[in-house]
């Protein structure tokens, strides 16, 4: 697993209060791990602090799973 | 009780009657003012009677949604953080529905009602990540009750009490309250200004016979802006010396 993927995955652990091995690639946010659209706006903003990234509101529209999060920051971090 | 030492708060409007009457109640509870108007001199004097030395001034004119959008950003940068959000500036274009010009409407909407959503909305995230935040909302009386010559500031005070309504639902669960505070008739160099046969006849409208100050506004402020009231959110106190009982 890749570094990006580890931190990502620590972000959203600490974020939902949820179980690690939970929070496979394939989880989604709001089915699998819980989280409500709020939830939602609070992580992209965690991921946009840890990984220094701007993520427009439209992608981050598209961001369903841990995947989606893990594939949009390793394609657009500086 | 109320004690706002170490709360950053935003003011706008703060140079008019009742925005430096809520600039100087947070003040006097402990927080640092942010200042934030279109008249910098008024701004200035308003500043001065704070005391302290760490308020700041913003110069910000709420037509421009650009320098709307860029003002919370700005007073996290220089404040290092927003813990209260006063939205106190209106404006009035009164005219009888039937004469009243788009412009007048549009330019009441977007100062009162448009530029505190857009602030509203920026204030969230850092206060989101806080788990902490005030937001407070200066509606009228006239929202709540209508006022001839005012279609355009009635509908966009009482639309301050419907978006802070869905607003306090949405930020409830992360420790961000929101709520409105409306005022009734407050002594201002406006109603200085009436006739006494005026005044006198506007007073027999308030069981308690008299105008409000800027100062009665203000202590509901900081009361709404307290720790001690996380419970409250979503709600309206009316300060109007019981002209509408609401």
């Amino acid at each position: 697993m890749s570094e990006i993927a580890e931190r990502v995955k620590k972000i959203v652990v600490e974020h939902l209060g949820v179980e690690a091995d939970k929070v496979t690639e394939q989880a989604s946010f709001i089915d699998d791990l819980g989280a409500d659209s709020l939830d939602i706006v609070e992580l992209v903003m965690a991921f946009e602090e840890e990984f220094s990234v701007e993520i427009p509101d439209d992608a981050a529209e598209k961001i369903a799973t841990v995947k989606d999060a893990i594939d949009y920051i390793e394609a657009n971090k500086g | 009780m109320f004690d706002l030492t170490g709360m950053t708060a935003l003011v706008t409007g703060a140079s008019g009657g009742i925005g430096s009457a809520i600039a100087k109640s947070l003040a006097d509870q402990g927080a640092t003012i942010a200042l934030s108007g279109t008249r910098p001199i008024a701004l200035a004097e308003a500043k001065a009677t704070l005391g302290g030395s760490a308020h700041e001034i913003f110069t910000c004119d709420l037509s421009d949604g650009a320098a709307v959008d860029a003002l919370i950003p700005q007073v996290v940068e220089k404040m290092g953080k927003i813990d209260i959000l006063v939205n106190n500036a209106g404006v009035t274009k009164d005219n009888l529905a039937m004469r009243m010009k788009d412009e007048e409407w549009d330019t009441v909407i977007r100062v009162n009602l448009e530029a505190a959503f857009r602030l509203m909305r920026a204030a969230a995230k850092p206060m989101m990540k806080a788990r902490f935040g005030r937001i407070v909302s200066i509606s009228s009386v006239v929202g709540a009750t209508g006022n001839p010559g005012q279609v355009n500031y009635a509908a966009s005070k009482a639309g301050l009490v419907g978006m802070s309504k869905a607003l306090a639902q949405e930020l409830a669960s992360r420790g961000i309250t929101v709520n409105c505070v409306a005022p009734g008739f407050i002594r201002s160099a406006m109603t200085d200004g009436l006739p006494e046969a005026q005044k006198a006849a506007l007073l027999t409208r308030i069981p308690t016979g008299d105008l409000g100050d800027g100062a009665d506004i203000g202590a509901a402020v900081a009361y709404l802006a307290s720790r001690e009231a996380g419970y409250v959110t979503g709600q309206t106190i009316h300060v109007n010396g019981g002209m509408a009982m609401l």
